[in-house]
C-alpha cells in the first residue's frame, strides 16, 4: 500500500501520429474499393462545382479580353426618340468615326413565299462594328451590303434563322414598308448580340437612306436611335462619357461604354454561374448524404474491431482518428477525381451555354476553381462523415466479451449537434457567398432542410406502415421483399432521400416550365384576343378596322395610345425629386416614357380600388386621371396628388382621381395611367387594335393584306410569341437540366453504392435461402419487389414534393391556377423506378449466378 | 503488494424497472505470478467479473485495484492506457483484427506503446507460438486454433503483468484446445504473468493454483490447489 502508485501514461491522440496513419492504411487494405465507392458519390457534385466555377472564371477572363467586341464600338449613345437638332449637331462632332442606327419593330414581307413576320428593322450607315466581326454568310456579304449602302442600292442583310425559317436565300428580296430590298447575305452574329436576342427579335438590316422611303417611321412610332463611335487609340472614353453624362441625361439619352458593358455582362454571368453553383451544390450535398450513410454502415462493421483495439489500449480518440484519416483520404481522392472530371466537363459547357454567350470563351484549367472545389468538397464530406464516425469514440471495449452489447452511446452526443450546426452554417455560408443575400441563403438552407425532412418522414412512414399493416397472407416472395424495407441495415431512408431529391429537381423543372408556358397558352385560348395590331395612325384607324372586319375577325379592343413623360409631382419637378435621396422614388419611374390611353369606362381586367373614375365636367377642368394601384404605391402617391405630364412639349396638369386594380394576366391593352376623354384627343397618338384569328392560314392571309395596305402597322401574333417563349425556355431549361443531371447521376451512384455495401448481408441471406431450397427466380423476385417499392416510393415522394413546390410557385409568385399534367409526371416516376430496379438487380446479380459456397468464401 | 485486488465488487443492471444484481460483494486478491480461474454455471456473472477486473466496465459499487491503481477512479482513456501497459487479453472468439495480417495483429500493442524494433519482436512471438511462417496471412486464412495462437502472441506482446482469458478454448476442439492451453501455461510461466482464466472446463481450471466458484453473482467457494498442479498437468 505504501508503494508509490505507478504512473499511467495516456498516449496522446494526435492526428500526426505516424502509427495512426500506418494502422489506417493497413486497415483500409481490404476495404479500399468499397471505401472508394462511398466517396464516388461526391465526385459528380465536386465535378459540377469545379466545372461551373472554372467556366465562370474563363468566361470572366474572356469577357475581359474581348470586352471591345461586346459592344463593337468605344461608345454607344441611344435614345427612345429622335435626337434634338442641337444635340444631334453635338453628337456628330464626337469621336473619330460614327455609325448610325435606327431600330424599330415592323412587319416584313417576303414576296417569293408571300410570308410576313414581325422583325426588328435596323436602318444603318457607317462601318459598325469597329471591333470584332459581323459574322455573315456568305463571308463577303457584309462587304457587299456596305458597298450597296454606299452606292444607295436597296440591299439588306437578314437574320440567318429568319431566312431559314421561311426558306428564303440571299438573292431573294424582302419588302420593308414600301421598299423592296435585295437580300445580299445572312446575318449570323453581330457584336453585342446573342442567339437569344436574335430569337426574340430577328434583325433585318437596311441602308439608312431608304428609311424615309419605307414610310414606316411616323410621329409617335416606337424606335430606338443609336450612334456607335470609334475613338482615337488611347482616348479616355470613360472620362469623356462621364463629362457629358449630365447633358445626355437631361435629354433622356443613354450611353454605354466598353468598361460599362464589361461590368454589366460580367455581373450577369456571375449571377448565372452562382445560381448554377447552387444547383451543383445540391448534387454535392446529395453525395454527402450518400457518404454519411455509407460511412454509417462502414462504422457499424468496424465496431467489433474497434472494441478489440480499445481492449488492447487504444484510446477512443485514437480509434476515431484512424477512421477519420481513412475517410479523409478517400474524400480527398474523390475530390481530386471530381476536380479532374470537372475540368474536363468544363469543355462541354460552351456548347451548353452557346445561345447565351456574348463572347468566345477560351478554356484553360482554373486552378483557383480546382482548389476551391477540392476544399469545399473535402470540408463538407468530412463534416457529413463525422456524424457516423463520432460513434467510434464511444465504442465500449466490453463488446469483445459480449457480442450482444447494444448501446454504446448513452443519450445524444452534444458533438453531434455541434456538427449538425456546422453543416447548417456551412451550407448557409456557401449559399450566401453565391447570392450575397442572407434571406435567400437561409431560404435555400431551410428549403433543403424541409425537403430532407419530408423525404425522411416519408421513408420512415413507409417503414412503419409496411410493418404495421404487414400483409401476412401475401405470397412468400412479397412478404420477404417487403420486410427487406424495414429490417436492420435497410437502405430505405437513404434511397428515398437521394432518389427522391433527384426526382424532385427534375419534376420541378418540368412543372415550372409548363407553368410558364401554360400561362401564355391560357391567354391564347378561348375567346381571348390572340393578335395585336399596333402603330396604327389616326388616319389609318378606319381603314384597319374595315380590313379586320373584312377578314371576318372581331375588333375586341381598339384603343388610342399617347406617349408622355412625367414633368412634376405636386409642383415639384422630377429633376428635383431625383436629386432628393430621401424621396425614395425609383429613378425609372420618374424618367420612363408613359404610354397612356384615354376613356371614361373601366375594361374587363380592371377594378376600382380607391376613389372613382371621373369624366371631364368641362373642357377647362383639370383632368382626373386613374393610376394602377401598385404603381400608385411605388410612386408614393395618394388620391388628390397633382401630376404634371409633358406630352410632346406641352405640359398637362392632372389630379390623381382614382386607383385601379389591374389583372395583368389577361391579354388586354392594360395601362398604368388612364386619362378621361376630352383631354388628349388632339395629341400625337397611335392606336392599338386587338383581334382574334383562328387559323394560321387565315392569320397569314390577313397579315399579307395588312402589310400591303398599311406597311407601317405591325401585327403581333400570340402564337409566334408562344413559340418564341417556348424556344427560350427550352434553352434555359436545357442548361438547368444539364446541371440537374449531376444530381440525378449522383442519386444513382448513391443507390449503386448502397446496394453494393449491403451486398454482403444480402448474399449471406440469399445463400441461406438458397440452401433452404429457394429458387434463383424466387430470390430475383424478392429483390425485384424490394427495389420496386423503394423506387416507387422515392419517385412519388419527389413528385409530390415538386407538385407542392410548383403549386407554391404558381400560387405565390405567378398567381395563376396550377393543374399539373399527370401523364408526364407518371412517366418520370416510371423511369426513376425502372432505373432503380435495374441498378438494384444489376448489383445483386452476383448473388444469383454464383454458387452459394463460393460466395461465402469470397466474402469471408 | 498485490497485482489484482477486488473489494466488495457489486454490479447491478436496471432492466424493466427492476434491479438485477449480477455480482454481489465479490472479494479476492491475487499476487504476481498467480494462476487463477473463475468457474460457475452459465449466467453466474463470470464474464462480468472478468470485464470489471480488466477495467472494461464500471462497477456499481466496490473497487478494483490493478497493480495498485484504483480503476474505478479512472476515465475511459486512462483505463485504456492501463490495459496497454499491464494487461493482456485472450477471448473465446479470438478477436483478431480482420483487416490486419497475423504479424500486424501482434504488432499493434507494441506500436501503440511507440516501441522500436516492433516487427522483430512480433515475429519472434509468432515463432514462439509456432506460426512464424504465417505472419502475412489474414485471420480468415487461419484455422480457429491458429487464430487463437496469434491472439496469444498478441496478448503477450506488451509483456503484460496480468493476462485475462475468457473461455479461451470454448470455440476449439479437444486436441486443439489442449495445445492452446499448454501454450498459455508455458508462456505464462516464462513471462511470470498472472493469469485470470474464466472457464467451464473444470479440468482446465484445476491446472491453476486457485479456483473460485461463483453462483448467482456470489462467490460460493475459493479453493487453493497445489501450485505444482500446474506443471503436473503437463506430464
Ligand atoms: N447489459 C446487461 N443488462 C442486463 N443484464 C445483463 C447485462 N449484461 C449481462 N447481464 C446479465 O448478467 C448475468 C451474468 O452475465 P455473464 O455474461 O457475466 O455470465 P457468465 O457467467 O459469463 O455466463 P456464460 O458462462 O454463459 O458466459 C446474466 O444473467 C446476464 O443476463
Ligand atoms: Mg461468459
Amino acid at each position: 500500500m505504501d508503494r508509490p502508485i505507478p504512473k499511467i501514461i495516456v498516449p496522446k491522440a494526435s492526428p500526426f501520429d505516424p502509427w495512426l496513419w500506418t494502422l489506417a492504411w493497413r486497415d483500409s487494405r481490404r476495404s479500399r474499393r468499397r471505401l472508394f465507392l462511398f466517396m464516388s458519390s461526391i465526385v459528380l457534385g465536386i465535378a459540377a462545382l469545379v466545372a461551373i466555377n472554372s467556366f465562370g472564371d474563363n468566361l470572366a477572363r474572356s469577357i475581359d479580353e474581348q470586352a471591345k467586341e461586346l459592344v463593337g464600338a468605344d461608345l454607344v449613345v441611344s435614345s427612345g426618340k429622335e435626337f434634338a437638332p442641337d444635340m444631334y449637331r453635338f453628337l456628330r462632332g464626337v469621336g473619330l468615326e460614327r455609325s448610325y442606327e435606327t431600330a424599330f419593330p415592323s412587319m416584313i414581307f417576303f414576296p417569293k413565299t408571300q410570308d410576313t413576320r414581325l422583325a426588328q428593322v435596323k436602318a444603318v450607315s457607317g462601318k459598325f462594328p469597329y471591333y470584332g466581326t459581323w459574322e455573315a454568310k456568305p463571308a463577303n456579304s457584309v462587304k457587299a451590303f456596305r458597298e450597296g449602302n454606299q452606292a444607295k442600292k436597296p440591299v439588306a442583310m437578314v437574320d440567318d434563322a429568319l431566312l431559314t425559317q421561311f426558306n428564303i436565300r440571299p438573292g431573294d428580296s424582302v419588302k420593308v414598308g414600301n421598299v423592296s430590298f435585295l437580300i445580299v447575305g445572312r446575318s449570323v452574329k453581330i457584336p453585342g448580340e446573342t442567339a437569344v436576342t436574335a430569337t426574340v427579335a430577328p434583325s433585318v438590316y437596311i441602308p439608312q437612306q431608304f428609311l424615309p422611303e419605307t414610310g414606316l417611321l411616323q410621329r409617335g412610332s416606337r424606335a430606338t436611335y443609336r450612334i456607335y463611335y470609334l475613338f482615337n487609340k488611347g482616348a479616355n472614353v470613360d472620362q469623356f462619357a462621364k463629362s457629358v453624362e449630365p447633358k445626355l441625361d437631361k435629354a433622356g439619352i443613354n450611353y454605354d461604354t466598353v468598361s460599362e458593358r464589361k461590368r454589366d455582362t460580367g455581373r450577369a454571368f456571375e449571377d448565372l454561374t452562382k445560381f448554377l453553383n447552387l444547383v451543383a451544390f445540391v448534387a454535392l450535398l446529395l453525395g454527402c448524404v450518400g457518404v454519411a450513410s455509407a460511412v454509417h454502415l462502414y462504422v457499424k462493421e468496424k465496431i467489433a474491431p474497434v472494441a478489440v483495439l480499445r481492449c488492447i489500449g487504444v484510446s477512443g480518440k485514437q480509434a476515431f482518428l484512424i477512421y477519420l484519416i481513412q475517410t479523409t483520404l478517400m474524400g480527398l481522392l474523390g475530390a481530386i477525381l471530381g476536380a479532374i472530371l470537372g475540368s474536363a466537363v468544363q469543355l462541354l459547357l460552351p456548347e451548353v451555354f452557346a445561345d447565351f454567350l456574348p463572347v468566345k470563351v477560351s478554356l484553360a484549367i482554373s486552378w483557383i476553381s480546382v482548389l476551391q472545389g477540392i476544399g469545399i468538397g473535402l470540408l463538407i464530406t468530412i463534416a457529413f462523415a463525422l456524424l457516423p464516425l463520432l460513434v467510434i469514440r464511444k465504442v465500449s471495449p466490453l463488446r469483445t466479451l459480449r457480442t450482444s452489447y447494444e448501446e454504446d452511446v448513452t443519450g445524444p452526443d452534444p458533438l453531434q449537434w455541434g456538427i449538425y450546426g456546422l453543416i447548417g452554417l456551412f451550407i448557409t455560408g456557401f449559399a450566401y457567398l453565391q447570392t450575397h443575400d442572407w434571406k435567400v441563403a437561409l431560404g435555400f438552407t431551410v428549403g433543403l432542410l424541409v425537403a430532407f425532412a419530408i423525404l425522411t418522414g416519408l421513408g420512415r412512414l413507409l417503414m412503419v406502415l409496411v410493418r404495421k399493416f404487414f400483409p401476412v397472407s401475401w405470397s412468400y416472395v412479397w412478404r420477404q421483399g417487403l420486410s427487406n424495407l424495414y429490417r436492420p441495415q435497410n437502405q430505405t431512408l437513404i434511397l428515398v432521400i437521394s432518389i427522391g431529391l433527384g426526382t424532385f429537381l427534375i419534376a420541378t423543372l418540368y412543372l415550372t416550365q409548363t407553368l410558364l408556358l401554360g400561362r401564355v397558352q391560357l391567354s391564347a385560348s378561348g375567346r381571348q384576343p390572340n393578335m395585336v395590331l399596333f402603330d396604327i395612325q389616326t388616319t389609318q384607324k378606319e381603314g384597319v378596322s374595315q380590313l379586320v372586319q373584312q377578314y371576318k375577325m372581331p375588333i375586341i379592343q381598339n384603343v388610342p395610345v399617347v406617349t408622355m413623360r412625367l414633368a412634376a409631382i405636386n409642383g415639384r419637378p422630377v429633376e428635383a425629386i431625383q436629386k432628393d435621396t430621401a424621396a425614395k422614388i425609383p429613378d425609372w419611374a420618374l424618367t420612363r416614357e408613359y404610354r397612356v390611353t384615354y376613356r371614361d369606362t373601366l375594361i374587363g381586367s380592371e377594378k376600382i380600388d380607391q376613389g372613382k373614375l371621373q369624366k371631364m365636367e368641362s373642357p377647362t377642368d383639370t383632368a382626373r386621371i386613374s393610376i394602377e394601384k401598385g404603381y400608385l404605391q411605388r410612386l408614393k402617391l395618394k388620391i388628390g396628388d397633382k401630376l404634371t405630364f409633358n406630352v410632346q412639349g406641352a405640359l398637362i396638369p392632372t389630379i390623381v382621381g382614382s386607383a385601379r386594380e389591374v389583372d395583368w394576366n389577361r391579354v388586354q391593352t392594360n395601362f398604368l395611367v388612364v386619362f378621361p376623354n376630352g383631354v388628349l384627343e388632339q395629341a400625337p397618338q397611335f392606336h392599338v387594335l386587338m383581334t382574334r384569328v383562328d387559323s394560321a392560314g387565315h392569320s397569314a392571309a390577313f397579315q399579307r393584306a395588312l402589310v400591303t395596305r398599311f406597311p407601317n402597322v405591325s401585327a403581333i401574333d400570340l402564337g409566334l410569341i408562344l413559340r418564341t417563349i417556348d424556344e427560350i425556355l427550352g434553352k434555359v431549361s436545357f442548361v438547368i437540366r444539364f446541371m440537374a443531371l449531376f444530381s440525378i447521376i449522383t442519386g444513382l451512384l448513391v443507390l449503386g453504392s448502397s446496394v453494393v455495401i449491403s451486398k454482403y448481408q444480402r448474399m449471406q441471406e440469399s445463400v441461406l435461402l438458397r440452401t433452404l431450397g429457394a429458387s434463383q427466380r424466387q430470390i430475383l423476385y424478392i429483390n425485384l419487389v424490394e427495389y420496386l417499392l423503394l423506387g416507387l416510393l422515392a419517385a412519388f415522394s419527389g413528385i409530390i414534393l415538386s407538385i407542392a413546390g410548383s403549386w407554391a410557385l404558381a400560387h405565390f409568385v405567378f398567381e395563376t391556377p396550377f393543374t399539373p399534367d399527370v401523364i408526364p409526371l407518371l412517366a418520370v416516376a416510371a423511369t426513376v423506378t425502372g432505373i432503380t430496379i435495374l441498378i438494384g438487380l444489376f448489383n445483386s446479380r452476383e448473388v444469383l449466378v454464383r454458387p452459394p459456397l463460393e460466395v461465402l468464401r469470397a466474402e469471408a | 503488494m498485490s497485482i489484482l485486488r477486488v473489494q466488495d465488487l457489486t454490479k447491478t443492471y436496471q432492466s424493466g424497472g427492476r434491479t438485477l444484481t449480477v455480482l454481489d460483494k465479490v472479494n479476492f486478491e491475487l499476487q504476481p505470478g498467480d494462476t487463477f480461474s473463475i468457474v460457475g454455471p452459465s449466467g453466474s456473472g463470470k464474464t462480468t467479473l472478468l470485464g470489471l477486473c480488466a477495467g472494461l466496465d464500471r462497477a456499481s459499487s466496490g473497487s478494483v485495484y490493478l497493480n495498485d491503481i484504483r480503476l474505478d477512479h479512472l476515465g475511459e482513456d486512462e483505463r485504456a492506457a492501463v490495459r496497454n501497459q499491464y494487461v493482456g487479453f485472450i477471448f473465446q472468439n479470438f478477436q483478431l483484427l480482420p483487416t490486419l495480417t497475423a504479424l500486424e495483429n501482434v504488432m499493434v500493442p507494441l506500436e501503440l506503446r511507440g516501441e522500436k524494433g516492433v516487427r522483430r519482436t512480433a515475429q519472434e512471438l509468432l515463432d514462439r507460438v509456432g506460426l512464424g511462417q504465417r505472419g502475412h496471412h489474414y485471420p480468415t486464412q487461419l484455422s480457429g486454433g491458429e487464430q487463437q495462437r496469434v491472439s496469444l502472441a498478441r496478448a503477450f506482446a506488451n509483456r503484460p503483468k496480468i493476462l485475462f482469458a475468457d473461455e479461451p478454448t470454448g470455440n476449439l476442439d479437444t486436441d486443439t484446445s489442449a495445445k492452446v492451453v499448454d501454450l498459455i501455461f508455458e508462456l505464462n510461466r516464462e513471462a511470470g504473468t498472472t493469469l485470470v482464466l474464466v472457464t467451464h472446463d473444470l479440468e482446465l481450471a484445476s491446472r491453476t493454483g486457485r479456483i473460485i466458484r461463483i453462483k448467482g453473482g456470489v462467490v460460493v467457494s475459493d479453493t487453493v490447489t497445489a501450485r505444482e498442479n500446474v506443471w503436473q498437468g503437463r506430464e
